[in-house]
């Protein structure tokens, strides 16, 4: 089969770089808001609070859900093609690539699309009201902290969190400077503080998404 | 009667090419639709030629031996391309590198050729670079030149050490437009193994093998030409590519055209000494090099002997005690001298027994000097390919110890004999690029075979095919379904047949390096009547025994390299034959060619103009008969002819 | 040097092909790959077997007709070489070596180690070159062109078309070699005239032949022999959003 869609491969990766990104952007505040556990779990409520009631928020996670839904589809379609190009693969290959996650990118994608059913069961559906049950602070407002602290508590789950958030450093490992050399943004100059910044990002997004639950779970 | 009629245009020698142009017959845009040529060979000749007559608008039919046009062995040339652009103000003109390819021919090339060759040599360049071959600039942007020997201009210029592959690449990138337009159509992997000359004696189709499926095809057209290349493995060790073969052009001398100073083979000065066996090719270092190393061997022969041993290294030798033999010798040319005097006197001192490295076949090539007058880094920009090739190769760094070169076969001067419209003696039969005998004479100047074979392509072919072509407009299609396609198709099949069957002992490479030795060692860098007289004896010899030894397995369906090969070989060692008899006729030292009988007391090419100024153009009279001498005299009205003098400008 | 050869045997392009193993005596150190490999030919020639079929022409890693995996590599394992100038002393006595051919869907084995990369050529077909037709064109030196780009184009123009960037992609993805061409082109004021339909039309063929799509896991400019840069590529996907979106 040819590799002859309605987009070029190039353009199917650009979309792919471009909802990349902006999933990263999401990834900051995210971990932002999180890290207000750190503090007291009334901040989180209050930070998760705004994102619950905020109306550019409220309209701006449907757009998320579909950067997320588009970045998969694409990430699978160009996988499957990748894959055909190939039909015979090699007895004895190494490992040459450059940036040594990059190989893992549709497993590593798989394990954080994994994570989000997961996140979104034991999140979003509670806050929806379509499943379990939505715990109250004694002003009556929704206990998002309450329900965050409860399962951080949970060794098992504490343990799989914190494994599927280091997988999913992987990805960001390669995804940075991965869209930068998509959208043509590579410059020798550049190119070392983009791999570099991308690096960091990965480190600093997956250790800080770890250590809430670990801290949450030993000192709280 | 001699068919050997240069067809020279009238007039002074600088309007010749402009008169001929102006009066040539041309063929009109509705008519060239209805002509077909075939172009074998897509090196710079043939590439450049197909594009261009598709550009015209004929029906061009390329074919290649390779996967891709982009393959052929122009890719390997290093150095440069030389014109006469004169862009550094120093003091070139189209006469004197026209005079500069004269001298270093050793007066044996036609002069109204090599004029035309120096005139086009500008266009080239023009054309090179609106295609956007990358060619290497100055810090202001404009086109940056190098020196090279047998010149005293800076009129090289180059893309780094890989000129030919960008050139070619141009070329390739000309034809491939021209195929997306539908003008050519490409044939890869074919093996041309006849040529169809029809009973009115004009050259009509071509036998191809396809590599692939082992079918052998048949492809006619109006004019055919050859592109496709020199016969330099005959040595089996060379520098050409392993496809590179001499068949296209011996079977159109066994087909009639003449076959002209097979003798004249370059030798190049600064290859890769041979360290085995089992060695497949031999790999050059680009003549470029000679601007900056200098060529020395130690200056006492016990020095040489322990150079040899391994007991001394090149850096323990001090500079009093070193021989840089060709600035000795030559000190207004140096290093810079043209490849057959840097190559002799190379061999000279080896087997006076001052050569280096374990075999004693070799010499330095010393950037020592140059790396301290301009800094490592400057040496490193201008041959940076070239020593790290090296490095792969010989495992030495030649930043740190001299390089060691040797002589080996690079290119050869000889081939199908053309007049001034590259036509071969048989009519519809055009020759180009290094399978003519070219405008080179005896002896080639570096940077002057891409220049050549792209004047041959771009700027003469176009025009001269035309001419010819003009009245073939009503002759319509040509069948392949004729008694001489058949009778071709029907040899080439025996041929095969029979190389099958011999199911023999001898693989074809053990009896190709035969040859190859044979080669060298009486028909090569010096020659002598006796050495000739033994070659010619032990070729025939080895033939006899191809043809009842040789093994070649498997059959003829499908991807059969010893079958190639052997097919290769076959045509080789009758071709050497021819080579070695053209040496032993011609009694005096011109270029390529040295007879150790003809030499001045110091050692130097002694040329008989009185008797030999002439080309020898070959014809083939029969597999049992001698061919027949064919002498075309060289006329020289515009330059004083001389002895080469390299010592003093 | 002894060693054990692994090597992929196809007899055409129909056949299932397999590895047959192959042992080598006494080669030299000094011996290129593929003389070793000249010396396994005539051994199976002198037996009567059916010699390997591989490519090669010029052996000295420019032409880019040699194509061999070996153990795991495009070219083998030693950086910025063709296999042809690949030689025996980067392995040691005794060693098993893998052989391969390219392994891409664009690419199908012909016979042995040969493989058919004629899409190379349909690729350059569709733009890879200033369409300047022979005669009429301006003197050389009417163009400056500024050294630092000159110098670009000539390291993305030195690109031999061996395949080895699709032979080592795990997606068998040609942005290496497309690139290459785009890039030198786009880099001199004699390419960019044409710039926004070559980019479209390369592209647009290198993804109709079924070469995979470009995850930017560098190992092509890893393994290229002639070390081009991935920079090419993005400067194609600057080329190739600029020319869509204009």
């Amino acid at each position: 089969m040819s590799n002859k869609s309605y987009y070029s491969s190039i353009t199917k990766k650009i979309i792919m770089s471009l909802m990349g990104l902006f999933l990263l952007t999401f990834l900051v505040v995210h971990l932002t808001v999180n890290s207000f556990l750190l503090v007291s779990k009334d901040l989180f409520n209050e930070g998760a609070h705004f994102m619950g009631t905020n109306a550019f928020i409220q309209v701006f996670q449907w757009v998320l859900f579909a950067g997320f839904a588009i970045h998969i589809f694409y990430g699978i379609v160009l996988q499957i093609q990748n894959w055909m190009s190939r039909p015979k693969g090699y007895k004895k290959r190494a490992a040459m690539e450059q940036s040594p996650f990059s190989k893992y990118m549709i497993y590593t994608g798989l394990v954080i699309f994994i994570f989000l059913i997961m996140h979104l069961n034991n999140f979003f559906f509670v806050k929806m009201g379509w499943v379990g049950h939505m715990p109250m602070t004694p002003s009556g407002e929704e206990d998002m902290g309450a329900l965050v602290m409860a399962l951080f508590h949970n060794g098992y789950y504490v343990f799989i969190y914190v494994v599927l958030i280091l997988l999913m450093g992987f990805h960001l490992d390669h995804a940075l400077q991965s869209a930068f050399q998509t959208l043509g943004l590579n410059h020798p100059t550049y190119w070392g503080f983009i791999k570099g910044l991308s690096r960091a990002y990965a480190i600093v997004v997956a250790l800080g998404f770890a250590i809430i639950p670990l801290f949450i779970y030993f000192f709280k | 009667m001699s068919k050997i009629d240069s067809r020279i245009p009238e007039g002074p020698l600088a309007l010749k090419w402009t008169h001929y142009k102006e009066h040539q017959k041309l063929v009109n845009p509705a008519n060239k639709r209805k002509i077909d040529i075939i172009v074998v060979g897509t090196g710079l000749a043939g590439g450049s030629a197909a594009a261009s007559l598709g550009e015209l608008g004929f029906n061009v039919k390329v074919f290649c031996i390779q996967d891709s046009p982009r393959r052929a062995h122009s890719i390997a040339a290093q150095g440069g391309i030389n014109a006469a652009k004169n862009y550094p103000n120093d003091g070139d003109t189209i006469y004197r590198l026209f005079y500069d390819t004269v001298k270093g021919g050793d007066y044996r090339g036609r002069e109204s050729n090599t004029y035309r060759l120096a005139e086009n040599s500008n266009s080239i360049i023009d054309q090179c670079v609106a295609q956007g071959v990358p060619f290497a600039r100055e810090y202001s942007g404009y086109l940056a030149t190098r020196s090279f020997g047998g010149a005293q201009v800076s009129r090289t210029f180059y893309a780094r050490g890989q000129t030919g592959q960008q050139l070619l690449l141009g070329a390739y990138g000309a034809l491939s437009k021209e195929i997306k337009r539908g003008s050519v159509k490409l044939f890869t992997r074919r093996e041309m193994l006849d040529l169809v000359v029809m009973k009115d004696g004009r050259a009509r189709g071509i036998i191809v093998r396809n590599l692939f499926t082992g079918e052998i095809e048949r492809h006619s057209a109006h004019a055919v030409l050859l592109a496709t290349g020199g016969y330099g493995n005959l040595f089996f060790l060379s520098t050409n590519a392993m496809t590179s073969n001499g068949s296209a052009a011996w079977r159109a001398y066994k087909r009639g055209a003449y076959f002209a100073n097979p003798c004249y083979v370059q030798i190049h000065p600064t290859c890769i000494p041979v360290h085995g066996d089992y060695q497949s090719k031999l790999t050059l270092m680009s003549e470029s090099l000679r601007n900056d190393g200098r060529i020395w061997v130690p200056k006492k022969i016990e020095d040489a002997e322990k150079v040899r041993k391994g007991e001394l290294k090149a850096k323990d030798i001090a500079e009093e005690n070193r021989d840089y033999y060709l600035e000795r010798r030559y000190p207004a040319f140096g290093n810079l001298v043209p490849r057959d005097v840097a190559s002799r006197a190379a061999k000279e001192r080896c087997d006076a027994g001052f050569g280096v490295g374990p075999t004693g076949l070799a010499v330095f090539l010393d950037f020592k000097e140059a790396i301290g007058r301009l800094g490592k880094s400057v040496i490193e920009a201008r041959y940076g390919n070239l020593f790290q090739m090296y490095e792969k190769i010989v495992d030495d760094d030649p930043y740190q110890t001299p390089m060691m070169i040797y002589p080996a076969i690079h290119y050869t001067m000889g081939g199908l004999w053309v007049d001034y419209e590259l036509q071969s003696t048989i009519p519809g039969l055009f020759v180009g690029g290094e399978a003519n005998f070219s405008d080179h004479g005896a002896n080639r100047l570096g940077a002057s075979a891409l220049m050549q074979g792209l004047s041959d392509g771009y700027f003469i072919l176009p025009y001269t095919m035309q001419n010819y072509l003009a009245d073939q407009i009503s002759v319509g299609h040509i069948s392949t379904d004729t008694s001489e396609f058949d009778e071709a198709e029907k040899a080439v099949n025996e041929r095969i047949e029979k190389l099958l069957s011999i199911k023999g002992t001898e693989t074809v490479d053990s009896i190709h390096k035969r040859l190859g030795r044979i080669m060298w060692d009486h028909v090569g860098m010096a020659r002598n009547k006796e050495g000739l007289e033994e070659g010619i004896k032990l070729i025939r010899v080895l033939r006899e025994e191809f043809w009842k030894n040789v093994r070649v397995p498997g059959s003829n369906k499908g991807v059969n390299i010893e079958l190639e090969k052997a097919l290769r070989v076959a045509d080789f060692l009758e071709l050497g034959e021819l080579m070695a008899r053209d040496a032993l006729h011609r009694n005096e030292s011109a270029g390529g060619h040295f007879r150790e009988e003809y030499q001045t007391p110091e050692g130097e090419a002694l040329r008989d103009d009185k008797d030999f100024m002439y080309v020898a153009a070959w014809e083939y009279a029969g597999d049992d008969k001698e061919p027949v001498l064919n002498k075309e005299p060289l006329v020289y009205e515009n330059i004083e002819v001389k002895t080469r003098n390299y010592k003093t400008s | 040097m002894d060693l054990k050869l692994k090597v992929w045997r196809q007899a055409s392009p129909a056949d299932q092909g397999k590895f047959v193993d192959y042992q080598v005596h006494d080669i030299s150190p000094d011996t290129s790959f593929l003389e070793m490999f000249d010396i396994l030919n005539d051994e199976l020639v002198e037996k009567g077997e059916d010699p390997v079929a591989f490519d090669h022409d010029c052996r000295e890693g420019i032409c880019g007709m040699c194509s061999m995996f070996i153990n795991g590599h495009p070219h083998g394992p030693e950086k910025a070489t063709t296999t042809c100038q690949l030689h025996m002393r980067k392995f040691k006595d005794g060693d098993t070596i893998v052989v391969e051919p390219w392994r891409a869907k664009p690419f199908p084995v012909i016979k042995d180690l040969i493989v058919d990369r004629s899409a190379f050529d349909l690729i350059i077909q569709e733009g890879g070159y200033v369409s300047a037709t022979t005669g009429g064109v301006p003197d050389a030196n009417a163009i400056p062109i500024n050294k630092e780009n000159a110098d670009l184009a000539m390291d993305a123009a030195a690109c031999i078309g061996c395949g080895a960037c699709v032979a080592a992609c795990k997606n068998a993805s040609a942005m290496l070699f497309v690139s290459a061409k785009v890039s030198q082109f786009a880099l001199l004021p004699q390419g960019k005239v044409e710039a926004k339909e070559r980019v479209k039309k390369m592209v647009a063929k290198m993804d109709e032949l079924g070469f995979g799509n470009c995850t930017n896991t560098y190992a092509c400019e890893a393994e290229c022999p002639k070390e081009i840069s991935i920079t090419n590529i993005a400067r194609m996907n600057r080329q190739f959003i600029g020319a869509k979106l204009s």
